[in-house]
């Protein structure tokens, strides 16, 4: 097989001090790109975040940026990574400073003061720069300074804030963490930036088709790493070694790695292979392939699910998005995982493969206990399917501290389709799906019956806002006290009557 | 105006620059310590072997077993130290400990070729403990009287007759979290045995002088063996004052064992479980009224949580004390402190340094008893305002008192106050499950080390022959733009344009016996010191410049590089005026010094005049709380701010809003649990990741900050008329938990007392929204009036504890709040 290389700041260079455990950040830091700092190995500060070139549906290339402390190295074998030094030249010796638009408006605004978390920032940053659909925004002049106007509308007010006049996603930066600045002056100097013009080489690389992934294999003494080339090759080594990780986007397996110092003797990536990459919509189903990215599904789907398209913005940041994926997502099983109550409400189910064939599962039958499931060790998800059509009242609750970037304490999905009679309104296929209240995530099935047929009124609500406080047996733990996670399984069915009664939305859309 | 805050005419400092390594930044060319660690070959990876005990006794240490691990080179134990075996100054924190004193300690350390190597040999260590009884809370060490260090008492007048001159009383208790730094940069060294034969540490110090000291005693040398240079800190906050001392010591015995280099970088985790935090608090309290709302006194205990050792705590507790009064004047009162010992992290320096939390007691009574005194809280803050001529509780005249007056003002007008608070009402009175707060606090914070010898500082500057000018001085650079200030007051000194002053690292071999950078006091110290040296380079080149120029020396100007004088058109440029007075034989370069003057303080009696000045600032928030979840947003920040004349108005701005929004963080989100349980997990901090001890990220800023800097404020007693901003703007923050309380009581009655734990998370808020809902219930159901109705704590707040005293009282209150335990 080829030398492991990896392309960094346009140079080649041969990967072969990286071992199947080293990830990313821990070879470009000993390659000596020493702007990616480790903040805390665990995919939250985005310390350590780094642009990749990545394919688009159509042919071209998208600087994604991704945590460069959670992916193997070895999973940038033939990828081209581009870190903060390889975006503009700093002052040296004999050198004069020539920044990047993104590294000029951030050392003029004051945007680093420590500076260990700047050139993060910067690819993060240079990342939503780059991002083909930002426009501007119509008519809007006055950027977040100056005196609000209080008593604005909220969602106005909100969106506002989180969008620059130059279309610029405050979110792209929802996983950087900076102690010193309080954000405002990073904040401006995002969304200050104009355009790429046309002498930018990274801005005319997106016209280029991006590296494909190519078959990877190294061995070492302290395991070994496969690329496996087809869906065929990697069941069939699946089956062969029952014990392999599949990994994915490594936002899970790449903590387990740092913090818990797992060190499984075979890691099978599958994040590239296009089999478990599609995307299909038909007349009574979409089809979610289990390794595209959470960011793609998001660009894709274009709110085609809006359940979904609550999710994304509330799941983790945009750095891990870029790399998390469904199947990881059910492939931990995370009690507190975010995607299973959404998918639970959407009554979704999953495909599961393995040498020996596929299989369709509910969702509702996958997890059998604490990070258990149905799924033999010779199997892989390969899609999630949701059934057409979608009911028209759909809410997603996620409750947590922080509101960028946090784990749930609690996460509520509710969707139902709502009759109308002619006593008014009556609930029917309420599906609810609850993450953080028990060892799985959970149908509140007790609450789901109290409302299924009934009028859809407010001491219904309460009534079944009741039972719903009674589902599941959540506990006391350093993010939320069982009281409050069981009250804010209450206060999600209140909220969700007050945002879906009486509304002119009640007339059954579809 | 004195010498020393007289600025000349168009000088550097004052301009807007940039971070004088703005551009390294950017670009990820700043190298911090952990950098170097590629460019150094054959380099030792050092990794801790923790304790599983909040507090055990080490009965056996069984190393060989490690050894025999692939790349282990050596593992670091007691036996091994040829000095003192201790990490501080107190010689309370033994560097390898035979009893371990919280979960986590570092028993001893592994050296491995690689990390990998080092982490699996710590993993193959044996170790044998005894577990002892362990102290956890603060209540568990009040209920077993576990104090440390000295318990001194602020007070003046009489508190007893204060509080019964008072005709409104209050109790309670309030118990409030600490805060991890969370510096991105995990602490770090890199130590080896350079060409000389010394001990060269890299070091991620606040405090290179004391490392170098630390390091000398535990390898058992003199201070002239080792250097600690300090290239620059991913932050520091007042987290690397003390705690990376014992890390660099173990560095640099590692590396003068192995005779190679020895990098110890702590990760997140081990940061997290091994350094201390700032202190979390616990105060008792009564405090009296008149009719009026003005505060008659005021009797307090502060119990401060100082962890396994007591580092910094006595000075911390010492600034607690002294700022419990806050912006107000205390006419009668008698504050206690004490320091709980505890198996956790030692806790140490965090920006305010205790300051906060003694602001934070009175601060949050006021918030608590304004709507039952019926006075409106910003008013009965105003109300209570020092006035010029009153001195502080400890007997020192607060100059500039009238700024607290105007700053609240001038903040209101540029907030419009009046008319957002009208807008509030309409939209709180529209909106049943939305409700939102608005609240205006101020900040008095004292500026100088309250330890008088601290107050002293030293640089070095060089002239070369071509003009260019290199300085060093003593302070650190973390991110809080010393090193920028430091450049500006070079080059306004010596009359140069800034590019002429280039900034080196700072080492204990160029500038000795320094203080930590710390107390707001980095620019006032070393500042002056720059100040000093580069003046004394300045007469001796004006000498040599009026001689050339034909004038008298005193006419001499020098400014922008350009020479010249008055009544003369004649110039020469700097480098020439340097190149001629090198060859006249004049010294170059010269060492600079700088000591405050008028400090005293007397530790004994509590009493003196401890601080240079006082750093002054007032802000207004709106936050928005959603009353199904308590989860909140942040509308709107307006900040005065007095930093006198600015050094340097964009790094004092971004002091302010960083400091802001920490705060914020320490106030509504940062949480730190231990285990409280009595499984063998117990002691374990259950939050010892970033995905579990949750930072303000951007969700958290307000979504208009508005920062001005209080103008015509020179500061007569500090250099170029400047004032300390590094900690002062953290206190703006109460405003924000202020305005969440504010939220809460528009849920409920009006008149309400509103109690909110701290930190104030979605959590504590909907809790607090929760009883204030119920006091509305009791309000209608009993038919009383609210203001009378007692209030209710959250969930197990008790109501009205028998008299306090004479039957004057018209309310008698006390609540508690639950400690925040954890149970897994
Ligand atoms: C900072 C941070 C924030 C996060 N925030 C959230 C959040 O808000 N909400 C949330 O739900 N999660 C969150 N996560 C968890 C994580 O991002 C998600 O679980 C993600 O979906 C995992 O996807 P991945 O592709 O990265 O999985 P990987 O890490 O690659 O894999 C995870 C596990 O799933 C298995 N696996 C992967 N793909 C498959 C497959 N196709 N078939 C079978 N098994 C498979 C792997 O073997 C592995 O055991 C967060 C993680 C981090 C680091
Ligand atoms: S190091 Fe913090 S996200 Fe990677
Ligand atoms: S500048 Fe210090 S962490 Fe952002």
């Amino acid at each position: 097989m080829d030398p492991i290389q990896v392309t960094v700041n346009g140079e080649v260079r041969t990967a072969g001090a990286a071992g199947p455990h080293t990830n990313l950040l821990d070879w470009l830091r000993g390659e000596g790109f020493t702007g990616a700092k480790e903040g805390c190995a665990e995919g939250e500060c985005g310390a350590c975040a780094v642009l990749v070139a990545r394919p688009e549906p159509d042919g071209t290339t998208r600087w994604v940026s991704v945590n460069s402390c959670l992916p193997p190295a070895l999973a940038f074998d033939g990828q081209e990574v581009v870190t903060s030094e390889g975006l503009g030249r700093a002052p040296g010796a004999c050198a004069v400073a020539d920044l990047h638009p993104v590294q000029k408006e951030m050392a003029e605004r004051g945007g680093s003061q420590c500076g260990y978390c700047t050139p993060g920032f910067v690819c993060s940053m240079a990342a939503e720069y780059y991002r083909p659909d930002r426009t501007p925004v119509e008519g809007d002049g006055d950027a977040q300074t100056g005196p609000a106007a209080v008593g604005d509308d909220h969602n106005t007010h909100a969106a506002d804030h989180e969008h620059g006049p130059n279309g610029f996603d405050l979110h792209a930066m929802s996983g950087n963490l900076c102690r010193c600045t309080g954000y405002r002056p990073i904040k401006d100097a995002a969304y200050a930036l104009g355009r790429p013009d046309d002498s930018d080489a990274l801005a005319r690389r997106r016209t280029a088709p991006a590296p494909a992934a190519r078959p990877t294999r190294l061995r070492t003494d302290t395991g070994e790493f496969v690329r496996p080339a087809s869906l065929a090759e990697l069941l069939e080594r699946l089956a062969a070694d029952p014990d392999a990780v599949l990994v994915a986007g490594a936002t899970d397996a790449g903590v387990e790695r740092n913090i818990a110092h797992r060190r499984p003797p075979l890691v099978l990536a599958i994040d590239r292979l296009e089999e478990l990459r599609g995307l299909e919509i038909d007349d009574d189903h979409i089809e979610l392939g289990a390794a595209l990215t959470l960011t793609e599904i998001e660009t894709r789907l274009a709110g085609r699910i809006p359940l979904l398209a609550d999710l994304f913005p509330q799941f983790a940041s945009r750095l891990i998005r870029n790399g998390a994926t469904l199947g990881g997502n059910l492939g931990t099983g995370s009690p507190i995982g975010d995607a299973p109550p959404v998918l639970l409400a959407l009554d979704a189910s999953v495909l599961l493969a393995s040498a020996a064939g596929e299989r369709d599962v509910p969702l509702a039958e996958y997890f059998t206990g604490y990070r258990e499931s149905v799924r033999t060790p010779g199997e892989i998800i390969r899609s999630v399917r949701i059934p057409l059509p979608l009911a028209p009242h759909a809410a997603f609750y996620k409750i947590a501290k922080r509101r960028f970037d946090d784990i749930s304490s609690v996460a509520v999905a509710i969707a139902a389709v709502v009759e109308q009679r002619t006593d008014g309104g009556s609930l029917t296929r309420v599906r609810i799906g609850l993450g953080g209240v028990a060892a799985t995530p959970i149908r509140a099935r007790a609450t789901e019956d109290a409302l299924a047929g009934r009028p859809w009124t407010a001491d219904v609500a309460r009534e079944a806002a009741a039972i719903m406080a009674t589902e599941g047996t959540p506990l006391d733990d350093h993010r939320a006290s069982a009281r409050y996670r069981a009250s804010m399984l209450e206060q999600a069915l209140l909220k969700f009557y007050e945002e879906n009664h009486a509304s002119p939305a009640l007339e059954v859309t579809r | 105006m004195s010498t020393l805050s007289h600025r000349p005419a168009n000088p550097v400092v004052g301009l807007t620059v940039s971070h004088e390594s703005a551009e390294l930044h950017v670009t990820g060319a700043a190298l911090y310590t952990d950098d170097l660690v590629s460019r150094m070959a054959g380099t030792l990876h050092a990794w801790p072997v923790q304790s599983p005990h909040a507090h055990a006794r080490v009965t056996g240490l069984r190393t060989s077993p490690a050894l025999g691990v692939p790349g282990v080179v050596r593992v670091l134990t007691a036996a091994d130290v040829p000095g003192v075996n201790d990490a501080g100054v107190k010689h309370d924190e033994p560097l390898f400990p035979d009893e371990v004193r919280y979960y986590g300690h570092a028993v001893c350390w592994v050296l491995g070729e690689t990390l990998e190597a080092a982490r699996l040999g710590a993993e193959a260590v044996e170790v044998d403990y005894e577990p002892l009884p362990s102290i956890l809370t603060l209540t568990e060490a009040i209920e077993a009287e576990s104090y440390q260090g000295t318990q001194p008492t602020v007070t003046r007048g009489d508190a007893a007759a204060g509080l019964a001159r008072a005709t409104h009383r209050f109790s309670g208790e309030f118990e409030f979290g600490g805060q991890e730094h969370f510096y991105l940069e995990t602490h770090a060294a890199l130590a080896h045995v350079d060409e000389g034969g010394q001990v060269f540490a890299q070091s991620s110090t606040q405090h290179p002088s004391e490392t170098q000291e630390i390091i000398a005693h535990v390898l058992g040398l003199h201070n002239h063996e080792v250097t600690v240079q300090c290239l620059r800190m991913g932050g520091g906050f007042g987290g690397k004052e003390m705690q990376p001392h014992g890390l660099a010591a173990i560095a640099s015995l590692g590396a003068v064992l192995t005779g190679r280099p020895v990098r110890l970088r702590l990760n997140r985790t081990q940061d997290l479980t091994m350094t201390g935090k700032r202190h979390p608090f616990h105060a008792t309290w009564e405090v009296g009224f008149d009719d009026d709302g003005m505060i008659q006194g005021l009797r307090a205990t502060l119990t401060a949580d100082g962890g396994w050792s007591l580092d910094l705590s006595e000075p911390v507790l010492a600034r607690a004390l002294c700022h419990i009064d806050n912006a107000y004047y205390v006419p009668d009162i008698e504050v206690h402190g004490r320091i709980a010992k505890t198996n956790k992290t030692s806790q140490t320096a965090f920006r305010g340094f205790g300051g906060p939390q003694g602001m934070l007691v009175l601060e949050d009574i006021l918030g608590r008893v304004a709507p039952v005194l019926g006075i409106d809280p910003t008013e009965l803050r105003r109300r209570n305002l020092y006035r010029p001529g009153q001195a502080t509780p400890y007997g020192m005249v607060v100059r500039h008192a009238e700024r607290l007056t105007q700053i609240m003002d001038e903040v209101s007008e540029r907030s419009e106050l009046q008319r957002r608070r009208r807008d509030l009402e309409a939209f709180n009175a529209a909106h049943a499950h939305t409700k939102r707060g608005l609240a205006l606090t101020p900040v008095k914070f004292g500026i100088s080390f309250n330890l008088t010898a601290f107050n002293q500082a030293g640089a070095l500057v060089h002239v070369y022959k071509d003009g260019s000018v290199l300085i060093n001085h003593g302070g650190t650079e973390m991110g809080q733009g010393l090193h920028t200030k430091m450049r500006q007051v070079a080059a306004t000194a010596l009359g140069v344009p800034l590019e002429v002053v280039r900034l080196a690292p700072t080492r204990t071999d160029k500038v000795p016996n320094t203080s930590a950078t710390a107390a707001s006091s980095g620019a006032d110290l070393n500042g002056g010191a720059v100040k000093n040296a580069c003046e004394q380079i300045r007469e001796r080149l004006e000498q040599v410049a009026a001689r050339t120029l034909n004038l008298h020396p005193s006419d001499v100007r020098i400014s922008g590089g350009v020479v010249t004088g008055l009544g003369t058109q004649d110039s020469i440029s700097w480098a020439d005026l340097v190149r001629a007075a090198y060859f006249q034989r004049i010294q170059l370069f010269a060492a600079g010094y700088y000591r405050t003057e008028g400090l005293h303080w007397d530790a004994s009696r509590m009493q003196g005049e401890p601080f240079k000045y006082f750093a002054y600032g007032a802000a207004v928030s709106e936050v928005e709380v959603d009353g199904f979840t308590g989860a909140y947003r942040f509308l709107r920040t307006d900040i005065v701010h007095d930093v006198g004349d600015s050094l340097s108005p964009l790094v004092d701005l971004g002091q302010i809003e960083g400091g802001f929004v920490q705060g914020a963080g320490w106030l509504t989100l940062e949480e730190l649990r231990w285990d409280t349980s009595d499984k063998p997990s117990r002691g374990r901090l259950a939050t010892q990741a970033a995905s579990t001890y949750k930072l303000p990220s951007f969700s958290e800023m307000p979504e208009t900050l508005n920062v001005h800097l209080f103008e015509r404020a020179t500061e007569d007693g500090a250099v170029y008329g400047s004032k300390a901003v590094g900690e002062p703007p953290l206190m703006l923050a109460f405003s924000v938990r202020e305005a969440l309380r504010a939220a809460v009581g528009a849920f409920g009655p009006a008149g309400h007392m509103v109690i909110l734990g701290c930190p104030s998370t979605p959590e504590a808020v909907y809790w607090a929204v929760d009883a204030a809902r119920r006091a509305g219930v009791e309000a209608v159901d009993g038919g009383a009036p609210a203001r009378s109705a007692a209030p209710v704590g959250s969930g197990n707040g008790t109501a009205g504890n028998g008299t306090l005293g004479n039957g004057t009282l018209e309310r008698e209150l006390a609540e508690h709040l639950a400690p925040r335990g954890v149970t897994e």
